[in-house]
């Protein structure tokens, strides 16, 4: 794709913002949602996948000449569980809480389609550089997003954030926070504010 | 080690209580794109469904295999590995049977390998170390929960294709917000049995 702009800022704006994996493409939503109950947890996840999307798209951008079209889809998977797998020892090595917490979400790393989907939208037809910059700017988004979720449901389902004491003992906590529907909620309003502000700015929708 | 719940009871737990969709959250990228449209959906959870219970039987043996030659940490890949060529059989199987299931489907088996849910049930299954009925059964019901979850949303949609949305909740955003009603209404199952 030569019609793609790989300047490095037009990158970053272009993953951040504009085609924000979350809200604009709707993509890779499945494995980290299950974890943003906890901020914590949710930011060990997404620098997880931004780790494994930067460096899977390096390597599929350095192997692209190698690869035969037919098995690339197999290749790309395989490149990246081999970096899930690095994320997933070294949580267990060195965070062994949060690696029982996450469970098997890391694992699921590897379906993530943002991974997947970049490797075959920019790493594919690029150079390695600005596919590894195009792989953590996505990863970057992706995080952004969950996080916001993420301080939603910590606040006011715990009352807490990063695990300390925000809000006042008073503050009864919102069950349905904690449970799965209030990452739906969260995330449909997250995209509709999204998309309204960029519909104000005036980019295509 | 295993957890002692009976086989009927886990394939209505993993079809309702925990609906490895609305309660997991997997399987959601080609839960949003497909349900716009009800007869993909009816085949792609039905394809989901037979991948699931297929991938999960051969998984569990895979793993005893792994477990016993202490290689454990290869089971990401070994999983996908396996995902991907059940798909591709079952591709062929498909092509052969039923042209016009295939035409329906021909886009989305490949996605299958990729679905986050065929994975993570797989995951889910080393985790709380089921035996191989368990699984096989869990397998089966996660399927038929997505399939299920797929083809209520694709109703839905239909319905509110129709009503005058914000243009920025539109397509995407609405969808999410509907699918949290189903998940509030999936955790009223919850009261009748838990699994973990």
């Amino acid at each position: 794709m030569s019609d793609v702009d790989t300047r490095p800022g037009a990158i970053l704006k272009n993953n951040l913002w504009t085609s924000n994996p979350i809200f604009m493409q709707v993509l890779g939503i499945c494995s980290a949602l299950a974890v943003t109950n906890l901020l914590t947890n949710t930011a060990i996840m997404t620098i997880g996948v931004t780790f494994v999307t930067g460096f899977s798209n390096l390597t599929v951008s350095l192997l692209k000449k190698f690869m035969p079209r037919k098995v690339r889809m197999m290749v790309q998977t395989l490149i990246i569980a081999f970096y899930v797998i690095i994320v997933d020892i070294v949580l267990k090595a060195y965070l062994p809480e949060i690696s029982r917490n996450l469970g098997p979400y890391v694992g699921l790393i590897i379906t993530n389609c943002i991974i997947m989907g970049r490797a075959e939208a920019f790493a594919q037809s690029n150079d390695p550089i600005p596919s590894l910059w195009d792989g953590v700017t996505s990863g970057l988004g992706y995080m952004g997003v969950l996080m916001v979720i993420a301080v939603f449901r910590e606040l006011l389902g715990f009352g807490t954030l990063f695990g300390f004491q925000i809000l006042p003992d008073a503050f009864v906590p919102w069950t349905i926070m904690v449970m799965p529907p209030s990452a739906f909620f969260l995330l449909g309003i997250i995209i509709w504010v999204g998309k309204a502000a960029m519909n104000r700015e005036g980019a295509p929708a | 080690m295993t957890p002692a719940i009976t086989p009927f009871s886990l394939l209505f737990a993993s079809i309702f209580t925990s609906n490895i969709l609305l309660a997991n959250f997997l399987g959601m990228c080609s839960f949003i794109s497909i349900s716009k449209d009800m007869k993909s959906s009816n085949g792609l959870g039905l394809a989901v469904t037979m991948v699931l219970t297929v991938t999960t039987a051969v998984n569990w043996l895979i793993l005893q295999l792994l477990q016993t030659l202490g290689l454990v940490y290869l089971r990401y890949i070994v999983f996908i590995i396996v995902i991907a060529a059940v798909v591709q059989m079952l591709e062929m199987i498909i092509d052969r049977v039923s042209q016009t299931l295939y035409m329906n489907l021909g886009i989305f088996l490949p996605l299958i390998t990729v679905n986050c849910a065929i994975l993570g049930v797989s995951l889910f299954m080393e985790i709380r170390n089921y035996s191989f009925i368990q699984s096989v059964v869990y397998g089966l019901g996660s399927g038929l929960g997505w399939w299920l979850a797929i083809m209520a949303l694709s109703a839905i949609r239909k319905k509110v294709e129709k009503a005058p949305v914000p243009p920025g909740l539109k397509g995407a955003g609405i969808t999410m917000i509907i699918i949290g009603f189903m998940a509030m209404a999936f955790i009223g199952f919850g009261g009748m049995l838990q699994v973990q």
